[in-house]
């Protein structure tokens, strides 16, 4: 088992055109690191210049947004998935 | 045919070429129709407003869709109703309701449809979906029928019975998701990343948006091509108020108002769904998401990610966002109904509440022209009024029956 961690559209370019790659549990910001070490690129798209995730991104753990948990400390186990999604504002 | 130089990232200001796309390749910031208006300005007048259709496709210069006739179900050109007895109420002097709920089905969500699917057309999508709090349902379910594209759109399941009934009418397909608007719309945002198809309020939300200009534009028409001093606009996604003020200044960017517009643009939202209003209050920049929790159904977006840019408009116009509880909004589409005949939904009632506390707070001032704008049909939810007013009397059909159940001075003329 793992982390499955779902790319959106976007940055699929950056991790070889997959949809989704499988990480090792831990921390969203963890798992961010990893994603960044394993296909670089990923750090800039995502993060400010403050270094913080960039407004208009939205990560989700097990279909729930990170805001509403812990943040980028988020622990993420075996099994679940996280999903990065581009804000929309629907309505 | 509009003049339209391409789509520009709103925060990063990438700019790209025309296409069903929504967010910035590089940040994921939302993008937003740029136009060339200086070669709008060379063919736009108001004889030539004048002579168009009455419906919002009359100011097809200034939105982002070639295709001509677009695909007009008759959205817009909806009425601006002088208030006078709901202004003497709320201690107002000039104020106006603009009724969007008498658009074709009843909300201005027509607006942003027909522009959204008339692009789609344009693009050539065949299938036609949505996430949506109930309107947009009503709306896209209806206009895709209209065109014959196949139609998906995703509600949350407990949405009003009556948004249902009149989605599912149209005859495509109406997914109920077991989750909060938010929930929904997280969801579309993936499958508009595995079909091809025209989500109105995603992948084409660029131009989906645009169509909400046109409330600005007849506002200054049918106000003699002048422009209000104070707007009050209810805030979901922050999407709205936004494109109001933008069409307030393309106005007078294409020589249509004679001064630059200065429009105090206020907000309003339901207090169990406030996160604009809360961000504003404290003077925050960010945005805190919430899950909502009002029968103002319509604005219950819980995270709203044009957000930042209502705060933005509000801030720079002078204006203010307010929010009001769900008794307050029970008591406001009461008042609208009351003083004026007209019967808004939570959303309407949403404003109503707010411009009286604002117009309390000072904010909202007596010697302003008032545009309050009312963008959905009460009969949408009937749910909400129905536990607070009946029949003033059930009798037998008889003249004693009647003169029973009234006090004599009642039925003087």
């Amino acid at each position: 088992m793992a982390v499955t961690l779902r790319i959106p559209t976007q940055l699929r370019e950056l991790a070889g055109g997959a949809a989704e790659v499988e990480v090792a549990p831990g921390t969203v910001a963890g798992i961010l690191t990893e994603l960044e070490s394993a296909h670089p690129g990923f750090r800039d798209r995502l993060h400010d210049d403050s270094g913080g995730l960039r407004r208009f991104v939205n990560v989700f753990v097990a279909d729930e947004d990170i805001r509403f948990l812990q943040g980028v400390d988020t622990v993420v186990d075996d099994g679940q998935t996280v999903s990065i999604i581009p804000a929309v504002a629907g309505g | 045919m509009a003049s339209v130089h391409g789509v520009r990232c709103r925060e990063c200001g990438r700019e790209y070429d025309v296409a069903p796309i929504y967010t910035c390749e590089w940040c994921f910031g939302p993008l937003e129709v740029t136009y060339d208006y200086d070669e709008i300005k060379k063919t736009i007048s108001k004889e030539r407003i004048a002579a168009g259709p009455l419906s919002m496709w009359r100011y097809q210069d200034l939105l982002p869709v070639d295709r001509n006739p677009a695909l007009d179900l008759g959205a817009g050109f909806t009425p601006l109703v002088r208030a006078d007895r709901l202004a003497a109420e709320l201690g107002l002097g000039e104020l106006w309701i603009k009724n969007d709920t008498v658009n074709p089905t009843n909300s201005f969500k027509d607006r942003v449809t027909s522009t959204a699917l008339s692009k789609a057309v344009e693009f050539g999508f065949k299938t036609a979906a949505c996430a949506s709090t109930g309107n947009l349902a009503n709306s896209v379910a209806a206009h895709a029928a209209h065109a014959g594209l196949r139609s998906f759109v995703f509600i949350p399941s407990n949405l009003e019975q009556g948004k249902i009934v009149t989605t599912a009418v149209y005859g495509g397909n109406v997914v109920a998701i077991d989750g909060n608007y938010d929930d929904v719309n997280r969801l579309c945002a993936e499958l508009a990343g595995t079909y091809r198809w025209a989500f109105v309020n995603v992948n084409l939300r660029p131009f989906y948006a645009e169509g909400s200009k046109t409330l600005a534009y007849e506002t200054a028409e049918q106000l003699g091509w002048e422009a209000p001093d104070h707007v009050v606009v209810p805030v979901a996604s922050g999407s709205l108020l936004t494109k109001i003020r933008k069409g307030f200044g393309e106005l007078y960017k294409v020589g249509l108002l004679d001064e630059e517009p200065h429009v105090r643009i206020s907000g309003a939202q339901a207090d169990g769904c406030s996160p604009v209003a809360t961000a504003f209050k404290s003077g925050s920049d960010t945005i805190k998401p919430v899950k909502p929790d009002t029968i103002a159904k319509s604005l219950a977006i819980g995270n709203p990610a044009d957000g930042y840019f209502a705060i933005d408009a509000v801030r720079q116009s002078g204006g203010s966002i307010g929010s009001v509880s769900d008794d307050e909004v029970v008591e406001g589409i009461k008042l609208l109904a009351r003083t004026e005949g007209i019967f808004g939904e939570t959303a309407g009632g949403v404003t109503i509440a707010t411009l009286r506390k604002l117009a309390q707070e000072g904010v909202v001032r007596s010697d302003e022209r008032v545009v309050a704008y009312i963008t959905g049909h009460g009969l949408k939810t009937i749910e909400a009024m129905a536990p607070t007013v009946r029949p003033t009397a059930v009798i037998p059909a008889t003249l004693d029956a009647f003169h029973d159940a009234f006090d004599p001075s009642l039925l003087e003329d």
